[in-house]
């Protein structure tokens, strides 16, 4: 068994030219054609994170631009391509493909024990949509750009002169992406899994992919549809949306918001399985409540196909409307809230090491508890009519989606990069990192909590003089933000050619990835397994020899020759 | 300490508590009769937020320093599961959310149904200004109303979705193309406050600010009266300012020789301009009359053709006012 | 590499990371479902906006459906529907390796496909000539060949369709070639003349010509009235165009794979008795077919 024979042949462990997925087959062809899921994650990753930066770089030049009441650095048209194309990026480039896709792609197939995923032609063919849609929208990006905000609300998106078709298109592609990683997801966990894993016996991360394809593949053809429709109104003229022609501009909320807002919950779903990974491992215990995080997910799965009318409720929607709507937003918060007690509960009488991966899940409470909680004061219908389309609503969808699906991205790839690169990065400047963002994090977004509820509008260029230093301190933080994030891709890049060689299990985890070197043989293991308990940390015990951990009885989790396949 | 006691804590440590004006650490004045409510809400959310947050960051806190990994040791053991709890946390947070829905819904009634003996003022939205029209069918570009007493204000928008946000009512609606939108208000204190456009609508979608005047009682229709005969009691070229200032010329066209969406209106009577065709044409009263009637008919070269007509919307005395203060800013005179 | 579970006879067409057939089946199975689910969802969009629009505006649905020749829709009907049947009979043939059957079921599903794209331009090159296209390019006008001396008496009027009667007019309209109308004339009451009635003509009302799109004097009987064009009209051309267009798309689409399925057959993949890509291609068709089943009774078939 590959695992035990090369940890106790110490060399072997350590050696950086030994035959595993990166090496195995070289040269750029060899990548943009493989049909290793390993491979695909890793170009995934690259992907995502080079779009978050570029995310970024809007990000910071909108902050910048808010230095002042007035114009700072550039024009108001320049301004509102640059908020729009901040949002388009992060959340069609970024953050809907980002944890499944970068993450979820290398660790699904090996938390099951497989050898890939059910489908990996279209795993690949997700990968390449991936880089098609994100070339229409660079090309976008060069040729005029977009400044409709992310949202691309109608009349404004269908009579504006900048280049929202091939945005538009570029969107439409990126969705096939997402769809085809949700239905690959799907099948995967639904026909793959190894022998004794039940449902039930998954780790929270697959519970977490599983609830998130679900919305991928049922939400994402309705903002298909969505985008199609808009290029057919500003191409054709079809007249859906467009007043003059008798159509209705509100239509095309409601079908924009049918997919948004269940898009937001892709988001969250995966970041919530990466904390239930990590607060176990890291408390040294069994996951508290499991069966209510699993289903806690699939509830907020279904939920949340029915509350996109919370978006609109100065829209002119109905009275009646309005209602319902509120009343089913309050009801997606209470899973939430369930995971979050059921993650501090892991955490009471643990025995907690706070390695970089962990000080991400507490970053994760923190943070992700405000972006909760603020959440109830847009639900309610009274509240909203003040607070909507204010910086109260940008500050507390970052807190949830940066605050929360970033943070958790970052612990988990903090978590998963030694068994991705083989490597262990520098735990010292892991905290310098986390504490970065962390700070600037706060200083960043609380700040707009306060701007918005005392009535300064999103979306604006130019703000009255009383926000200056709200808008100021927002800006600093931002700057801290990205210093951070400096940091981090230093000390990561760093790791990949100076790290220390990773054991096979470094953090004590008794899911299945642990069970190959890191970084894994092509073929991921060398034999099937009898799955046990994912949180069973008590049969791994501390090999001080690798510095690794080891399983107590390796044979109990190998499926034997000739059971039942 | 009572629940009351404790709650007054909570909202005094999270700066809820109101100054005289009801503006606080988080909200504006309070000048609407629907504020308080808001704000009560606001603050009552607040409290069971701020609850919250503190119970899940201390515990997690307390973990951390108390369950700390020690050398060699592992966690001991302990239940994975308990159903009491679960079912505890599950409730209590749907009981909350519940009373929340509830006052939101509440609130939300009330700011939604405007009493009967309302003032109703027709408003319009467009890039980038507001306009207002009275009962009378006076224009402004400012919105005046008299204190206590209900308003109601029907909405439409000549091109994209606008919202009409006045942070100190807490009322907010959005502007949609192709129908009438309705709101409703009862402002409390006199006094001018900001009305903001919330629903991102272009170019100038943040330059796109009315104000607000609240008058004492009695003066609302000594004020109306004036303004309302203004193209009367004021000269021409007077009129003609005001005019330029509150139909929405000024948003795109400057005073001061700036050329902005459109050309600047300083010396521009007399002036020989190039027009978009390669023709020149020599600025008269014609011409300015034609700009404002049919504004796609000869546009000026370099300036894209986006001006809205201003046909059924300004009647010819208006348009002759516009015209002797444009004759008024000769390059002698710069004002903006 | 050692030793793998596998079935003992390796299937060539097992892929390396499934244990077994059985499970690439079910797996392939699976994952065709969710994405058919995805199409149903796709065009779900547009079944809303249908339903939304034809909710608030009934009228437009009522007298854009008079511009649509049922008789065509039928025929494409039972085009896909006999299509659906040629492919499930493909299935059944290359689960019995019948090559030979399974290759002429193939073609003639595309035929059938091919026929139905072939109505489609009949229909859609008609609303072209007559301008009656999605809402920014409504434009309804009279053909060049075409010229009508509408309504200018009472009494008989002898058109290129019909030989009819006019028994009330309410105003004269003089239309020249190509002139395009407003309809004043808001009803024009008339009664056919006995023997215009032509056995091979269907009775429903075909596709208007005539000035403004309104249906010509025609072979119709006394009490039908023909409506006037509703503000608005030009989005039911909107809709009818984009579900029609859409799903036209997934026709091609389908022809596509076909060729590629005879080429997979001319290879040499079927004679083993390996069935799956026929069988994932017929569930696509079934959806498609399905999807334009629908279409027909939402758009044909109105009042």
């Amino acid at each position: 068994m590959a695992v035990d024979t090369l940890a106790a042949d110490g060399a072997a462990v350590g050696n950086p030219n030994r035959a595993n997925y990166l090496n195995t087959g070289s040269g750029v062809l060899s990548w943009l054609f493989t049909l290793d899921h390993k491979r695909i994650g890793v170009m995934y990753l690259v992907a995502i994170t080079t779009s978050f930066f570029l995310g970024g770089v809007f990000a910071l030049l909108v902050r910048t631009e808010l230095l002042t009441s007035g114009p700072t650095i550039m024009t108001a048209d320049t301004y509102n391509r640059m908020f729009t194309l901040h949002g388009a990026v992060m959340i069609f480039l970024f953050i809907i493909p980002g944890i499944p896709a970068a993450i979820g792609n290398f660790v699904l197939p090996l938390m099951l024990g497989a050898k890939d995923v059910a489908l990996p032609r279209l795993n690949l063919t997700s990968f390449w949509f991936w880089m098609i849609g994100a070339t229409f929208a660079l090309v976008s990006i060069i040729v005029g750009a977009v400044d409709t905000g992310w949202t691309f609300y109608t009349p404004y998106s269908t009579t504006t002169g900048t280049a929202v078709i091939t945005m538009a298109l570029g969107v439409f592609i990126l969705g096939f992406s997402s769809i085809f990683t949700g239905l690959n997801f799907i099948v995967t966990i639904h026909k793959m899994r190894p022998e004794g894993m039940t449902w039930f016996k998954m780790p929270l991360f697959l519970w977490g992919l599983y609830s998130t394809a679900i919305i991928q593949v049922l939400a994402t053809p309705i903002l298909g549809i969505t985008l199609l429709l808009l290029v057919a109104e500003r191409a054709l003229g079809v007249g859906i949306f467009d007043p003059t022609l008798g159509g209705d501009p509100v239509l095309f909320q409601h079908f924009f918001w049918f997919y948004s807002h269940p898009a937001v919950y892709i988001m969250i779903l995966p970041a919530m399985g990466i904390i239930s990974e990590l607060v176990s491992v890291f408390s040294g215990k069994h996951i508290f409540g499991y069966k209510f995080i699993a289903w806690s997910s699939i509830a907020i799965a279904l939920l949340s196909f029915l509350v996109w009318g919370h978006h609109m409720f100065t829209s002119g929607q109905s009275g009646i409307t309005n209602m319902i709507f509120s009343a089913l937003t309050f009801s997606v918060a209470i899973p939430s809230a369930v995971k979050v007690f059921n993650w501090l509960a892991t955490m009471y009488k643990g025995s907690i090491r706070l390695a970089t991966p962990m000080l991400y899940v507490l970053s994760f409470l923190f943070l992700f508890a405000i972006g909760g909680l603020t959440g109830l004061f847009l639900g309610a219908l009274s509240v909203d009519i003040h607070l909507h389309d204010t910086y109260f609503v940008v500050a507390h969808f970052h807190y949830v989606m940066f605050g929360g699906t970033v943070i958790a991205f970052l612990g988990g790839l903090h978590y998963w990069w030694p068994k991705m690169f083989g490597r262990m990065y520098s735990e010292k400047w892991g905290q310098v990192s986390a504490l970065l963002i962390f700070v600037g994090f706060n200083l960043t977004f609380f700040t707009q909590f306060v701007m918005g509820s005392h009535g300064m509008p999103r979306r604006y260029y130019n703000y009255v003089e009383e926000f200056t230093t709200l808008n100021q301190a927002s800006t600093i933080g931002s700057y801290v933000l990205a210093l951070g994030f400096f940091i981090m891709a230093g000390y990561l890049v760093h790791s990949l050619f100076r790290g220390k060689p990773a054991p096979s299990n470094p953090w004590g985890s008794a899911t299945l990835e642990w069970e190959t070197l890191s970084p894994p043989v092509a073929h991921n293991f060398d034999h099937d397994f009898l799955a046990g308990d994912p949180y069973d940390i008590d049969s791994l015990e501390y090999d001080p020899a690798t510095q690794g951990w080891v399983r107590k009885d390796p044979q109990s989790i190998i499926l034997p020759e000739g059971g039942t396949g | 300490m009572t629940a009351t006691g404790l709650l007054k804590l909570l909202t005094a440590v999270t700066g809820s508590l109101p100054d005289d004006d009801g503006s606080s650490f988080w909200m504006p004045p309070q000048v609407s009769t629907v504020a308080q409510g808001v704000d009560w809400l606001f603050n009552f959310i607040l409290a069971i937020s701020v609850f919250f947050f503190l119970l899940i960051v201390v515990a997690m806190v307390i973990f951390v320093i108390k369950y700390r990994h020690k050398e060699g040791q592992t966690a001991e053991e302990s239940p994975t599961h308990n159903m009491a709890l679960e079912l505890t946390w599950t409730v209590i947070p749907l009981i909350l959310v519940i009373a929340i829905f509830i006052f939101g819904f509440k609130g939300y009634l009330d700011m939604s149904t405007p009493p009967s003996n309302a003032y109703e003022v027709l408003v319009e939205g467009q890039k980038w200004n507001w306009s207002f029209t009275y009962p009378n069918g006076y224009i402004d570009s400012d919105l005046h109303v008299p204190v206590d007493r209900p308003v109601r204000l029907v909405m439409s928008s000549q091109d994209v979705i606008h919202s009409l946000y006045i942070p100190a009512f807490r009322v907010k609606m959005d502007v949609v193309p192709g129908r009438y939108a309705k709101a409703w208000f009862e402002a409390t204190k006199p006094g001018e406050y900001d009305l903001f456009c919330a629903e991102y609508c272009g170019t100038s979608h943040s330059d796109m600010i009315a104000h607000v005047v609240v008058h004492p009682v009695g003066e609302f229709e000594t004020w109306l009266e004036k303004a309302s005969n203004f193209l009367e009691t004021m000269a021409p070229v007077d009129a003609g300012r005001k005019l330029f200032q509150v139909r929405g010329c000024q948003q795109c066209h400057s005073t001061d020789g700036s050329a902005k969406t459109g050309p600047s209106m300083l010396g521009v009577f007399g002036r020989t301009q190039n027009l978009a065709d390669g023709s020149t044409i020599t600025v008269d009263e014609n011409y300015i009359r034609e700009s404002v009637l049919e504004p796609q008919a000869r546009v000026v070269a370099g300036f894209e053709p986006v001006m809205p007509t201003y046909q059924g919307r300004l009647k010819d005395p208006e348009i002759m006012a516009i015209i002797e203060y444009f004759k008024s800013l000769d390059s002698s005179s710069s004002e903006e | 590499m050692t030793a793998q579970h596998h079935d003992g006879g390796h299937d060539p067409n097992l892929a390396h990371h499934f244990e077994s057939m059985d499970q690439q089946r079910q797996s392939t199975k699976l994952g065709m479902w969710l994405f058919l689910a995805t199409e149903i969802l796709f065009f779900g969009g547009l079944f809303v906006f249908y339903t939304v629009y034809r909710g608030n505006h009934p009228e437009i649905f009522v007298f854009g459906a008079h511009f649509l020749d049922t008789a065509l829709g039928a025929l494409n009907t039972v085009v896909l529907i006999f299509s659906s049947f040629t492919i499930a009979w493909a299935v059944r043939a290359a689960q019995l390796k019948q090559i030979k059957l399974l290759k002429w079921l193939i073609i003639a599903t595309m035929l059938c496909a091919f026929t139905f794209m072939g109505v489609k331009y009949v229909e859609y090159s008609a609303k072209w000539k007559h301008g009656l296209l999605w809402a920014g390019s409504y434009n309804p006008h009279l053909d060049h060949e075409e010229t009508h001396d509408v309504v200018a008496v009472e009494g008989e009027v002898h058109t290129a369709e019909a030989d009819v009667e006019i028994v009330e007019i309410d105003e004269v309209q003089h239309v020249a070639e190509g002139e395009f109308v407003e309809p004043i004339v808001t009803e024009v009451a008339i009664e056919p003349v006995a023997e215009v009635a032509d056995s091979d003509r269907s009775t429903i009302a075909p596709a208007a010509e005539g000035p403004g799109g309104l249906a010509t004097p025609e072979a119709v009987v006394a009490e039908d009235v023909m409506p006037v064009e509703p503000a608005n009209a030009r989005i039911f051309f909107s809709i009818y165009f984009m579900m029609t267009g859409l799903h036209g798309i997934h026709v091609l689409a389908g022809i596509a794979i076909m060729f590629w399925l005879l080429h997979c057959l001319r290879r040499g993949d079927f004679d083993t008795g390996h069935f799956t890509k026929i069988d994932m291609l017929a569930l696509y068709w079934h959806v498609v077919d399905i999807i334009w089943i629908y279409l027909f009774l939402l758009l044909y078939l109105i009042d």
